[in-house]
C-alpha cells in the first residue's frame, strides 16, 4: 500500500464507521485503498512528496468539525470593495444563515441519493479525492438555474478552525442548466492557529452553453498543507475558466482537470504561483479534448525566492475524435534566487490529426537588461524589480472579469513584490 | 433575391437536405432552426459554395443568377457572405492584412478602386465599433488565439466590412455569454437595411430574443417542416423538437 | 479532402524552373574515390603540398568513418565509388578578367538570371559563379580589394594568401567533424573565400551562385569567410541544379569565423532540383556550416530558405565562443512531393553573456517530410547565457509531415532558455474560409505563406527577399485546397 511501515496517520481515518453516503463512501474507500498513498517515486507525486509531508508534520488526524461563526467575524473577512454575494462555510460545512440568497440559485447540503457524487472527480484518478470521497463530512450541492445570470460575483468563503479537527475536507457538488451563468470567488479564511490539512474537491457541471469563471486565492498561513481536486465537465458551447492565485502556504498541491465533452465548448486555465520562504506550490492541470470542435487555454506563470519550489505539470490529452482541437499551453517562470527551483513538465498527448496544439515553458531569471534600463531612468532597483515582476504576472490576472477581485489579488501581489522580493 | 427550390445536397453519398424550398426577399429576416444533425449547417455550406457538399437536385437563383455555378468566391463578390460556425484561424496573417485583401477584391469585382492604407483603416475604425471589437485583437493572426467570443464577434465585423447582400449566420449565437449575445446581435440589426437579407441558422431560440426573424423555419431531417413568424419559435421553446417530430410522424399517418 | 488532392496534383505538374542543362567541353576527373583520385584534383588545382597532405589525412579520417542515420530522412545508399569528382568547364587558361571568361559559360549564368557583367549588374553585389566543381567568374575584385577585401574562388585564395587559408581551413569545421565534412575535406574542388580586414565594412553584398550541369558529379564547395576585429560583411549564397533521373550529391563545408566585434550574417537560397513529382532524382544536400563567434561581441547570424534538393541535411551552427558573442539563425524550410528535410541548428554558448535566437518555419506540403532538429548547449562557464526559439510547422494537406526535435541541453543554473513551438495545419478549412470573403485560392496561398515565413523572410537583404518570396509562392502554388 503505502510505502512507509508503520500505517500513515491519514490512512487511520479510514477506520472510523461509516455515518451515511454508505455507497459513496465504500467507492472512495476502495479506489483509497487500491491507491494507496502515493510513494516517493510516484510520477504524479514525484516532486511533491505529500505523503512524507503529513507524516512528518501530524501524529494523528481528526475530521474537522463544525463551528460556529459570527457575522462580524463574516464581515471582517470579506475583502474590500467586494460587492457581490457570499456562501460561507466553517471547515467545510455550510452556513446558511450567514450566507446571501441568491435568486436562481439554491444551495443544499450534499444528499445521499440525488448526486453522483465522484462521478466527475473520480476517485481512482487521485488517492486524495478518494480519501476525500470516503470521509468527507459536510459540503454542498449548488445548482443554477436554466437561463439565469448572476449578476454579480459569488464570494465562497472557507473558514478554517484547526482547533476543531485537523483534517478539513471540503466538497462541493455545481451545477449549471443551460445558458447559466455565474462567477465564483474562492478563499479560506484560518482564524486560529494550527497545523492541518486541507483536502478539499470540487466537481463541476456546466449546462449547454453555460458560462463558469471559476476564481481561487490561496494566501493561507505559512503551515498550510492543502490539496484540491476540481474537476469539471464542460458541455457544447460552454465554457469554464479557472484563475487560481497561489501566495502562500507549506505545501500546496493544485489538482485541476477539465473535460471537454461538448462541441464548441473552451476550457480556460490560468494560474499565478507567488512563492517564497519554503513554500511549496504544485500545479498539475489535465485537459480531455473528448470531442471535435473545443478549445483550451492555459497560462500559468511562477515567480520564485528564496527557497520555494514551484511545479507545473499540464497535460493536454487529444482523443482520436477530437479533430479540430485548438490547445494553447504556456507556463513561465521567475526564479530570483539560486535555491528556488522549477519543475515544469509539459504533456501532450494527441492523437488526432488535424488539430492545433502549442506549447511553451520558460524558467529564468530576471531580465537584467530591463531592469538595468529601468535603473538608468531613476527607479530605485528594487521598484524597477517589482514593476517588471508585476508586468509578468499581469497577464495572469487580466483574465479576471471581476474587478474588485482583480483590484484586491493586484493589491495582495503588489505588497508582496514590494516587501518580500526587495 | 434568394430563392431556393427543391434544393437536395450529399456528402460522401449520405442525403443531408430533401427538398428545401425557401423565398428570401430584401429586407426580411429569416430564421432556420432545427434539431442538432437536421441539416442547417449543411445549407449554409451549400449557399456558401463548400465542395465536399454534392448538390443533386433543385437550384438555387440569387439576384437572378444561378448561384450553383459559381466558385465561392465569386459568391463572396457577389454579396453572398457566411459566418462560420466554426471561424477558421490562419497563422501568420493578420485581420487587417486579410480584410484588406478581401474587400479590395470584392470592390474590384464591384468595379470599385481599391481602399488605400488610410481609407481601409478609416473604414475599419468605424466598422470596429458596431461589435466593440479591440484593434489589438485585429493586429494579431487571424482569429489565433481569439476566444470563442471574440470569434463570433469578428464574423461580424467582417460582415460590417463586406458589406454583403445576403448574410448568413451560421450559429453564430452559440458559446456566447449573454453580454457578448447582446454585441453580436446589436451588431446584426445595426447593418440590417431594406437592401439586404439575413439567414439566421441556430438551434437555440435565446438569439431569436435579440435578433427579431420575420419568419422561422423548421428544418427536420433535411426539409422545412413548418414555417411561422416568431411565434413558432417559442412555441419550439416551450415544447422542444419532440413536439415536431410528433406532428410530422402524425402527419405521415 | 478530395479538393487538397485535386488542387495538389495540379501543383505537382508544374516544372522545375532550373531543370535545363548546357553541354560544354569538360575536364573530368575519372569516376571514384581513391587517393589517386585526390591526389589528381590537387594537381589539377596545382595544389601545395601541405594541401594534399591535409586532404590525404581527412581522407584516412573519413575512411574510419560511416554515413550518419539519425537524421529523419530515407534515401538509398549512395555508391561514393560511382560519383565523379571533379568537373570543369574547359577554359584553357584560367581567364584574369571576367572579358575573358567563356561567353557561353557566361550565359548560363544569365539564364539563371544572374548577370555576372559588372555594369549591367545592380550595384552593391559581387559574386562568385561556381560551376560544378569550379569558380568560373568572380565579379568586383578590383573594387574590393582596394578595402583590403579579398574575395575570390577558394583555388585562387590558396594560391595567392596561403597563409590566410592554411591558418583558418578546417579551424571552424575540422575535418573529423562528420563524414560529408570529412569526404568534402579529402574532395573539395572549389568554393568561395572572403576576408575583411580589421574594421572594414564590406561596402556591397557578396555573394555565391553554385550551379552543377554535369550529370554523375557530386559537387563538394568549400567556403571560407573570416571576418577580422570590428569588421562587417553580408554573404549570399544560391544555388540551382539542372532536372536528372538520378540522384546528386552535393556535399558542402562553410566556414565563418568572426573575431572581437566582427559580424557575418550568411543568408542561403537553396533551390537544387528538389526530384520530380514522383520523388525520382533530385539533390542530396548534405552541408556542414559553422561560424565560430570567436571573439567577445561578435555576431554570426544565418538565414537560410530552403525549398529545393531531395534530401537536405543541414544545421547552420553557432560556437558562441566569445563574451557576449550572438548566434541566430532563421530559416523557412519547405518541402513538397516526396522532399525530406532535416534541418536546423546548433547554438553552443560557451562565453558568458552570450546570446542566441532559432526561428524555424518549416512548411511541409504533398507527402514531403519536414524536420527541426536544434541545440541549445549551455556550457558551465556561460554565465547569463539566452536562449530563444521558435520552431512552427506547417501543414499543407493531410499527407505530410512535420517534426521537431528540440535538444536542450543547460550546465549552467543563470542561463535563461525559452522554447516554443507550435504546429498548424492549413488545409480546405482555411481555404475556404478566404474564398468565402472574396479572396481566390491563389492569392490566399501566397497571403498565408508570405504571412508565415515574413519574420526570417525580412532578414534577407532586399533583393534575395524578393526573389525568395517568389520561390515560395512558386513552390507551394496550388499546393492546398
Amino acid at each position: 500500500m503505502s510505502t512507509l511501515l508503520d500505517t500513515h496517520p491519514l490512512e487511520k481515518i479510514l477506520e472510523n464507521p461509516q455515518k451515511d453516503f454508505h455507497s459513496v463512501r465504500a467507492m472512495g474507500k476502495d479506489a483509497f485503498l487500491k491507491q494507496g498513498l502515493p510513494s516517493a517515486k510516484a510520477e504524479e507525486y514525484k516532486f511533491t512528496n505529500l505523503t512524507k509531508k503529513l507524516s512528518q508534520n501530524f501524529d494523528s488526524f481528526e475530521i474537522a468539525a463544525d463551528f460556529e461563526l459570527t457575522e462580524e467575524q463574516v464581515n471582517h473577512a470579506i475583502f474590500e470593495g467586494f460587492d457581490g454575494y457570499r456562501l460561507v462555510f466553517a471547515n467545510g460545512y455550510f452556513h446558511d444563515g450567514l450566507s446571501s440568497k441568491i435568486e436562481g440559485l439554491t444551495i443544499s447540503k450534499l444528499e445521499e441519493s440525488s448526486l453522483p457524487l465522484g462521478s466527475i472527480a473520480k476517485a481512482e484518478k487521485d488517492p486524495f479525492a478518494a480519501l476525500n470521497q470516503a470521509s468527507f463530512e459536510g459540503g454542498a450541492q449548488i445548482a443554477l438555474a436554466k437561463n439565469t445570470q448572476i449578476d454579480k460575483p459569488i464570494l465562497i468563503l472557507n473558514f478554517i478552525n484547526p482547533s476543531n479537527g485537523n483534517l478539513i475536507q471540503p466538497r462541493i457538488w455545481f451545477e449549471t442548466g443551460d445558458f447559466g451563468e455565474a462567477t465564483f470567488i474562492e478563499q479560506q479564511i484560518q482564524l486560529e492557529a494550527g497545523d492541518y490539512f486541507l483536502n478539499e474537491v470540487k466537481e463541476i457541471k456546466g449546462g449547454r452553453n453555460s458560462h463558469i469563471h471559476w476564481y481561487r486565492i490561496q494566501n493561507e498561513g505559512k503551515d498550510a498543507i492543502s490539496m484540491s481536486n476540481i474537476e469539471t465537465d464542460i458541455q457544447q458551447d460552454a465554457t469554464f475558466t479557472s484563475v487560481n492565485i497561489s501566495l502562500s502556504g507549506h505545501m500546496v498541491r493544485n489538482n485541476l482537470s477539465l473535460n471537454l465533452l461538448g462541441s464548441n465548448s473552451e476550457g480556460n486555465m490560468y494560474g499565478l504561483y507567488l512563492t517564497n520562504g519554503n513554500t511549496h506550490v504544485d500545479n498539475h492541470t489535465n485537459v480531455d479534448h473528448t470531442i471535435p470542435h473545443a478549445e483550451s487555454n492555459e497560462l500559468y506563470k511562477g515567480v520564485l525566492t528564496d527557497n520555494s519550489r514551484g511545479v507545473f505539470n499540464g497535460k493536454i490529452f487529444v482523443r482520436q475524435d477530437a479533430q479540430k482541437t485548438n490547445a494553447f499551453q504556456q507556463n513561465n517562470n521567475i526564479l530570483l534566487s539560486e535555491n528556488a527551483t522549477v519543475n515544469t513538465k509539459p504533456q501532450l498527448e494527441i492523437w488526432a490529426d488535424d488539430v492545433k496544439c502549442s506549447h511553451g515553458c520558460t524558467t529564468g531569471q530576471l531580465d537584467e537588461e530591463a531592469l538595468f534600463y529601468l535603473q538608468a531612468r531613476g527607479i530605485g532597483k528594487d521598484k524597477a524589480k517589482g514593476l517588471l515582476l508585476y508586468a509578468f504576472a499581469g497577464e495572469v490576472l487580466e483574465n479576471i472579469k471581476d474587478d474588485s477581485f482583480k483590484a484586491y489579488c493586484i493589491n495582495l501581489i503588489q505588497e508582496r513584490l514590494g516587501t518580500n522580493l526587495s | 433575391m434568394l430563392s431556393i427550390k427543391n434544393l437536395h445536397a450529399s456528402i460522401e453519398g449520405n442525403e443531408i437536405l430533401r427538398g428545401i424550398d425557401l423565398e428570401v426577399k430584401a429586407g426580411e429576416v429569416h430564421a432556420i432552426m432545427g434539431p442538432n444533425g437536421s441539416g442547417k449547417s449543411t445549407l449554409a455550406s451549400v449557399l456558401a459554395g463548400r465542395e465536399e457538399y454534392e448538390v443533386t437536385e433543385g437550384e438555387v437563383v440569387f439576384k437572378g443568377e444561378n448561384l450553383l455555378e459559381l466558385a465561392p468566391e465569386e459568391r463572396a463578390r457577389e454579396g453572398v457572405f457566411l459566418a462560420f460556425q466554426y471561424p477558421v484561424e490562419i497563422p501568420g496573417v493578420s485581420s487587417t492584412n486579410f480584410l484588406r485583401t478581401a474587400v479590395n477584391q470584392v470592390r474590384e469585382h464591384r468595379g470599385l478602386e481599391p481602399l488605400d492604407a488610410v481609407k481601409f483603416l478609416t473604414m475599419m475604425k468605424e466598422k470596429m465599433k458596431l461589435v466593440e471589437i479591440d484593434q489589438k485583437l485585429l493586429s494579431r493572426a487571424l482569429n489565433e488565439g481569439f476566444s470563442g467570443g471574440e470569434k463570433k464577434r469578428n464574423e461580424i465585423f467582417q460582415m460590417a466590412m463586406l458589406e454583403p447582400t445576403l448574410s448568413i449566420l451560421d450559429e453564430t449565437d452559440s458559446g456566447l455569454d449573454i453580454d457578448a449575445l447582446k454585441i453580436v446581435s446589436n451588431g446584426v440589426n445595426q447593418l440590417k437595411s431594406k437592401d439586404n437579407a439575413t439567414i439566421v441558422v441556430t438551434h437555440y431560440q435565446r438569439l431569436l430574443d435579440y435578433i427579431v426573424p420575420d419568419f422561422v423555419h423548421v428544418l427536420y431531417k433535411g426539409k422545412i417542416v413548418k414555417s411561422g413568424t416568431k411565434e413558432l419559435a417559442l412555441e419550439l421553446e416551450e415544447k422542444g423538437y419532440d413536439w415536431i417530430k410528433e406532428e410530422i410522424g402524425q402527419a405521415a399517418v | 479532402m478530395s479538393k487538397d488532392n485535386e488542387i495538389l496534383e495540379e501543383f505537382t505538374t508544374k516544372e522545375y524552373e532550373h531543370g535545363w542543362s548546357v553541354n560544354y567541353e569538360a575536364d573530368e576527373a575519372p569516376i571514384g574515390l581513391n587517393e589517386d583520385i585526390i591526389k589528381w584534383i590537387s594537381a589539377k588545382k596545382e595544389e601545395p603540398q601541405w594541401l594534399l597532405n591535409w586532404r590525404l589525412k581527412a581522407f584516412d579520417t573519413f575512411k574510419k568513418m560511416t554515413e550518419p542515420e539519425w537524421a529523419n530522412v530515407h534515401y538509398p545508399k549512395i555508391d561514393l565509388q560511382k560519383l565523379r569528382y571533379y568537373s570543369a568547364p574547359k577554359q584553357g587558361k584560367k581567364p584574369k578578367t571576367l572579358d575573358e571568361v567563356d561567353p557561353e559559360l557566361l550565359q548560363i549564368y544569365e539564364r539563371l538570371g544572374i548577370n555576372l557583367n559588372e555594369q549591367k549588374r545592380l550595384q552593391g553585389i559581387a559574386v562568385d559563379a561556381v560551376l560544378d566543381s569550379v569558380s568560373v567568374a568572380t565579379t568586383f575584385k578590383e573594387t574590393l580589394s582596394k578595402l583590403g577585401i579579398v574575395f575570390c574562388s577558394f583555388s585562387e585564395a590558396v594560391k595567392e594568401h596561403p597563409e590566410l587559408v592554411k591558418k583558418y581551413l578546417g579551424s571552424v569545421v575540422p575535418i573529423t567533424d562528420n563524414y560529408y565534412a570529412a569526404l568534402n575535406s579529402a574532395v573539395f574542388s572549389d568554393g568561395s573565400f572572403c576576408y575583411i580586414p580589421k574594421g572594414v565594412r564590406c561596402p556591397m553584398e557578396l555573394s555565391t551562385y553554385f550551379r552543377i550541369n554535369a550529370a554523375n558529379t557530386g559537387q563538394f564547395e568549400r567556403t571560407l569567410i573570416v571576418a577580422e576585429d570590428e569588421s562587417y560583411v553580408s554573404y549570399l549564397e544560391g544555388c540551382t541544379a539542372p532536372q536528372r533521373d538520378e540522384n546528386q550529391l552535393h556535399a558542402a563545408v562553410v566556414e565563418i569565423y568572426a573575431a572581437t566585434n566582427a559580424e557575418v550574417k550568411y543568408s542561403t537560397v537553396q533551390n537544387w532540383f528538389p526530384g520530380d513529382k514522383n520523388g525520382k532524382g533530385g539533390i542530396y544536400n548534405f552541408v556542414t556550416k559553422r561560424g565560430l563567434c570567436a571573439g567577445d561581441h561578435s555576431k554570426i547570424s544565418w538565414t537560410q530558405v530552403e525549398t529545393g534538393s531531395a534530401v537536405t541535411w543541414k544545421y547552420p551552427s553557432c560556437v558562441l565562443k566569445g563574451d557576449y558573442s550572438v548566434g541566430e539563425f532563421y530559416s523557412v524550410a519547405v518541402t513538397n512531393n516526396y522532399q525530406q528535410a532535416d534541418t536546423g541548428t546548433k547554438m553552443i554558448h560557451i562565453g558568458k553573456n552570450t546570446k542566441s535566437r532559432i526561428v524555424s518555419k518549416g512548411i511541409s506540403a504533398g507527402k514531403s517530410q519536414n524536420s527541426y532538429r536544434g541545440q541549445v548547449q549551455v556550457m558551465k562557464r556561460a554565465h547569463n547565457s539566452r536562449n530563444f526559439s521558435q520552431c512552427d510547422s506547417l501543414l499543407m494537406g493531410d499527407r505530410c509531415g512535420a517534426h521537431t526535435f528540440p535538444y536542450i541541453d543547460i550546465n549552467n543554473p543563470t542561463a535563461k532558455v525559452e522554447h516554443e513551438a507550435t504546429t498548424s495545419k492549413i488545409g480546405e478549412d482555411q481555404i475556404f474560409y478566404c474564398n468565402q470573403r472574396g479572396i481566390d485560392t491563389e492569392d490566399a496561398v501566397a497571403l498565408i505563406v508570405n504571412g508565415y515565413a515574413k519574420e526570417v523572410l525580412n532578414q534577407l537583404p532586399m533583393e534575395f527577399a524578393v526573389e525568395a518570396q517568389k520561390l515560395l509562392a512558386l513552390t507551394l502554388e496550388g499546393s492546398v485546397g
